[in-house]
């Protein structure tokens, strides 16, 4: 009896991502039986929200540990993260509706694989057993590697779905070369049990542990785009189908950063020192590569693949930092960028319309002419990018810089501030295109209901978290408290 | 507390509403949702106020934007009766030029624009003066400065206009720059921005010092400075008054609003607001004195000789905000903010009065090209009369009321007072001098300008007449609140409603020195009358007489103390000539070009190679990553 009851916890505790795999497999049938494409969708969103229903049912009944002999937990660690996950898959199906029309994409497994990709993500935030970690690691790249290819007429988004799929397969072999050198010494690839056993058996020391540690930096740092991992990511970015662009540069960022913490938290928590150092030289490298090439961009897409890397350039900070109020700036980060960078792909989106691609940085000169409304939105969103208040984004800087400065990293914090500066450059440029020049023509936008929600939702939380930030902070910061 | 929220929040909608949809769909009907929006934060304002009489304070903490650790900044509000007195003196004002702006700004092709800004603007002041704490009013500080460079560069189309706007910007960065030092200071020594937690704190400073450069300098002494740096900017006090002349290149509506009666009271409420600091640390006090007591009477003298309508009344703002600096320097803080408030009325009055005349001209602003206008526009002329009376101090009218305060008080209080008396005496002579020189030389004897102007010569539309008369009631009967006590004991109602914020003025005197005091600026402000109508009044070639036989103090003043060209020769030349050579011939004026394309040179070259490894093979970002590995691994183990 009490096994059954455990394993009946577990089931519990699994439900949201098995409602989200049966929705996507529902849905792959109902492609076939229904026409309307923005039915699927519906039926996808509906099941994302019973999912998150089904997870807030749990976390208010209390329920909360290790399940399946300590393979999956439900903590509030990655409760938090699963909540930019679901926030991710939404704001992407409503972004995506029209573009796919656009596109001539409207498929039904685009929204399946949505499904997936989000599944895989909630499995890794959840994951306390490598295996596990790299089963929904797996099952959230495979899903994305399609959505990239999704647009098969398209060459560039052919090449995009090929490139990533080979590098993020050669990604996985390291991934997996680093839980086998670690399995291989501490006996074991459970998190928790890994750093016992590091300590019983003596290991701190050990030259193979590092290069099981570099393994997992290399392959997590692939999935964040750390430099010099991140190769892969500016033709990705610019290849995929945008909704998929947005989505990427969100969803399974943020799940590599919720591994990235667990692993190194609780597995390697004692060789702080050591990675930390490595760290701070990616972050560095990271953050200068990303402002600096995003300057030389004329294209908005690809401009904003370069400001994703520097990005987890200065989200990586809250690893470093590995104090509670780091990882809490982290997860507001993560949860803020979020909304701005969805944001900002949804206006690229708004452009976009039949021949015309609207990503190039001329597309929006004298936006604010003739779209004002579009151009204040998107205005927002480049501020809120670059971190100027009173928009969430200066509230994630500030948040996760004064962390990083408490917890003694003061130089690498200036180093953010200067690049932040940089960043200036290339986020209000798109401004300044659209407010101080003249138009060139008539631009259509292409809107549409789910698209307009999704901008307001996206606008309205970007400016709401600038100015009321201390409530979603404390979101962030009780879920720290689980790990 | 929704009530209070509302004042600010109503014209920030109005703003939001109108710059969004002005362009297309709203177009000229945009007053119809700035003045209702505006005429709102009246009523809630008089509410408000009603509140205030009634003995209540009100401090709102919203929540807090930001905390993290011992960094706590809240967003609140606060109305206590210096707040009260300014939220009327704001609203009332804007209401009345915001009805004005609709005759005014009529068929301007930025009608919408106009109002979005005007909305904006009010919002920012609303900000600033109900603020509860130093960030709060820095926001509303940085944010009314903005205002006010983007509505005097409204007509963009004129280059001065756009030189203008800048001019006032950069001259305020310096101020803002000391501003903004002095709020980081005060919460270095006070670990708190919030009024309530630094004012009472205040006490326990005093003496303490800091080390700057090896100069051991007082906490208090050095925070008031900075503080006041940010007043004499705003404020346009000397030296840094130059940019409010040329800020009368934009809208008149906006002259009168910003540029008189609201935004460059902004530092006169700072300092009033901060009375706890500066009342103890006398070197600031003096400093405020002294400040303002030279600006008064060198910016009066300036206002002797110009002729650009627009430009005296400017001068005359300077000169009149240095009275303010004056009382405030001398401890008599109630008499700073009563003459703020009736300067307002009268100083609005005067220049929408200008406007009006500008109107009818069709932009025509030399008062020698003017004259007789009074047959032609009545409702003008006698408001701008009533406006001038006001300022020149003639009894029973606002002005009187407030500036024969300050003149007592500055007599009374000690110290360098009989001098800065002295002065601001005769700066009063000088006031009733060029506001009646320019009443005659522009509403009586014959118009001087064009047939072709003299052709449309008519009073201005009841829409701009309206807000005219209503400000005329209150450029004579917004005095009425603080009849000194000689001539009515016990009226001095709004020294008593504003003594619990910012106490009692010190200093005594006898009721013989007050009665001179009173009657020697009278009698001074009246020779001033007299003395414009004999060289202006009737037909004389007096004027030429003076200024020949005294052309250099002529062409001195003529010429503004030449502080225009001195700054250019001494800062704005150097400056410029060497970021010229640093762009132009180190960086190379391709760069300007180039960062405006979007490549910058330098990033550009250092980027363009970067780039080159972004290949595009797949083989070859393979290899980076592998050698990224092997590159950490070959540093961490070997």
């Amino acid at each position: 009896m009490v096994l059954d009851n455990t394993i009946l916890l577990g089931i519990r505790l699994i439900s949201p991502e098995l409602i989200l795999i049966c929705t996507g497999l529902f849905l792959l049938l109902l492609d076939i039986l229904i026409k309307r494409k923005e039915t699927v969708a519906f039926a996808g969103l509906i099941g994302i929200f019973l999912s998150i229903w089904v997870n807030l049912k749990l976390s208010s009944l209390g329920l909360s540990g290790n399940v399946f002999s300590g393979m999956f937990v439900f903590d509030r660690y990655g409760s938090f993260f699963k909540l930019i996950f679901y926030i991710t898959a939404i704001l992407t199906i409503l972004i995506s509706l029209r573009y796919l029309t656009i596109q001539k994409g409207g498929i039904g497994e685009y929204y399946a694989l949505i499904l997936f990709a989000t599944a895989g993500m909630m499995f890794m935030a959840s994951a306390s057993d490598l295996i596990v970690l790299y089963l929904g690691l797996e099952l959230m790249a495979l899903s994305t590697y399609i959505l990239t290819g999704i647009l098969r007429g398209q060459i560039r988004s052919n090449e995009a779905a090929i490139k990533y799929f080979l590098l993020g397969a050669f990604s996985s072999a390291i991934l997996l070369y680093g839980i086998s050198l670690t399995y291989g010494l501490t006996g074991t690839t459970n998190i928790n049990e890994i750093a016992s056993s590091l300590q019983a058996l003596n290991l701190l020391k050990s030259p193979m542990l590092f290069l099981g540690l570099i393994f997992f930096i290399v392959a997590f740092g692939f999935k964040i785009a750390l430099v010099p991992f991140h190769m892969w990511a500016p033709d990705v970015y610019e290849g995929a189908p945008t909704s998929i662009t947005a989505f990427m540069s969100v969803g399974p960022k943020a799940a590599g950063f919720a591994v990235f913490g667990r692993v190194f938290f609780e597995a390697f928590g004692s060789l702080h020192l050591e990675w930390s150092g490595i760290l701070i030289t990616l972050s560095i490298l990271t953050m200068a590569i990303g402002s600096i090439l995003a300057i030389q961009q004329t294209n908005l897409k690809r401009m904003l693949a370069y400001s994703s890397i520097s990005h987890a350039g200065y989200a990586i900070l809250g690893i470093i930092s590995a104090t509670p109020e780091g990882v809490s700036g982290m997860m507001n980060y993560l949860l803020i960028y979020t909304f701005m960078n969805i944001g900002a792909f949804a206006v690229l989106i708004m452009l976009n319309s039949e021949g015309v691609r609207g990503e190039e940085l001329s597309d929006y000169e004298g936006l604010a002419k003739t779209h004002p409304l579009a151009s204040f939105i998107m205005l927002i969103f480049m501020f809120s990018l670059t971190g100027i208040p009173p928009t969430a984004g200066f509230m994630a800087k500030f948040y996760l810089f004064m962390a990083a400065i408490k917890a003694g990293y003061m130089p690498i914090v200036i180093v953010a501030v200067i690049f932040s500066v940089v960043s200036a450059f290339f986020y209000l440029r798109v401004v300044m295109y659209m407010y101080m020049k003249e138009p060139k023509g008539e631009v259509a936008l292409s809107t549409s209901g789910s698209l307009n929600l999704a901008l307001i939702i996206t606008a309205a939380v970007t400016l709401l978290i600038g100015i009321f930030p201390s409530v979603f902070l404390e979101i962030a910061k009780a879920s720290v408290g689980g790990l | 507390m929704l009530k209070y929220t509302l004042i600010p929040l109503l014209p920030l909608i109005s703003f939001v509403i109108n710059i969004l949809f002005g362009r297309n769909a709203i177009k000229d009907k945009a007053h119809w949702i700035a003045v209702p929006a505006v005429l709102g934060s009246f009523v809630l304002s008089l509410s408000a106020f009603t509140d205030v009489l009634s003995g209540n304070t009100i401090n709102i903490n919203f929540y807090n934007w930001i905390i993290s650790g011992d960094f706590n900044v809240p967003i609140g509000l606060l109305i206590d009766p210096l707040t009260a007195v300014m939220l009327i003196v704001v609203t009332s004002i804007s209401s009345l030029i915001f009805i004005y702006s609709i005759g005014y700004m009529h068929g301007d092709k930025g009608y919408y624009r106009f109002f979005a800004y005007l909305s904006l603007f009010v919002f920012s002041m609303l900000t600033l003066v109900m603020a509860n704490n130093f960030l709060v009013l820095y926001f509303g500080w940085e944010a009314v400065g903005l205002c006010s460079y983007f509505l005097i560069g409204f007509w963009f189309e004129k280059k001065s206009a756009v030189n203008a706007g800048k001019k006032a910007f950069i001259v305020n960065r310096f101020g803002d720059f000391g501003f903004g030092l002095g709020v980081i200071l005060i919460f270095l020594t006070f670990g708190s921005l919030e009024y309530a937690k630094v004012f009472p704190q205040a006490g326990s400073v005093v003496g303490q010092t800091i080390n700057i450069l090896g100069y051991d300098i007082n906490t208090i002494t050095l925070i008031c400075l900075l503080l006041f740096c940010g007043a004499v900017g705003k404020s346009a006090q000397m030296p840094l008054h130059v940019w409010l002349p040329d800020a009368m290149e934009g809208p008149t509506p906006v002259s009168a609003l910003i540029h008189a009666a609201t935004m460059v009271t902004a530092g006169v409420f700072m300092v009033a607001r901060c009375n706890p600091l500066f009342t103890l640390s006398s070197t600031a006090m003096t400093t405020v004195a002294l400040v303002g007591g030279t600006t008064a009477i060198f910016a009066a003298s300036i206002g002797l000789v110009q002729n650009d309508i627009k430009r005296i009344i400017a001068y005359s703002t300077v000169s009149q905000l240095g009275y303010m600096f004056l009382a405030l320097g001398m401890g008599a803080y109630t008499a700073g903010i009563f003459h703020l408030y009736t300067h307002a009325y009268f100083k609005a009055l005067l220049f929408l009065g200008s406007g009006s005349v500008i109107h009818t001209l069709h932009d025509e602003m030399n008062i020698q090209k003017m004259g007789g206008l009074k047959k032609y526009m009545p409702i003008t002329y006698w408001t701008f009369l009533i406006a001038s009376l006001s300022i020149s101090g003639i009894p029973g009218l606002s002005g009187f009321f407030s500036k024969d305060e300050i003149l007592w008080r500055v007599y009374a209080g000690g110290g360098m007072g009989k001098f800065l008396w002295a002065l601001a005496t005769i700066a009063a002579f000088m006031t009733a001098f060029y506001s009646f020189r320019l009443i005659y030389l522009a509403f009586h004897g014959k118009f001087r300008g064009t047939h072709e102007q003299e052709h449309h010569l008519h009073e201005s539309p009841s829409i701009m007449t309206v807000p005219l008369m209503l400000l005329a009631v209150g450029a004579v009967a917004a005095g009425w609140v603080g009849i000194p006590h000689i001539l009515a004991p016990h009226s001095d109602r709004i020294g008593e409603f504003l003594a619990p914020v910012l106490g009692h003025p010190k200093g005594e005197g006898t009721h013989a020195e007050e009665w001179f005091v009173m009657g020697l600026s009278t009698v001074i402000g009246l020779a001033g009358i007299l003395t414009a109508y004999a060289m202006y009044g009737k037909k004389t070639d007096l004027p030429q007489k003076i200024g020949s036989a005294f052309q250099p103090i002529y062409k001195l003043l003529y010429n503004k103390y030449y502080v225009d060209e001195l700054y250019d020769k001494t800062i704005v030349r150097p400056v410029l000539n060497a970021s010229q050579k640093v762009f132009l011939g180190f960086l190379d004026g391709k760069i300007i070009e180039g960062t405006v394309n979007g490549i910058p040179a330098l990033i550009g070259a250092f980027g363009e190679r970067l780039r080159k490894i972004q290949t595009g093979m797949i083989s070859h970002y393979g290899l980076v990553m592998a050698a990224g590995a092997l590159i950490i691994i070959w540093i961490v183990i070997f």
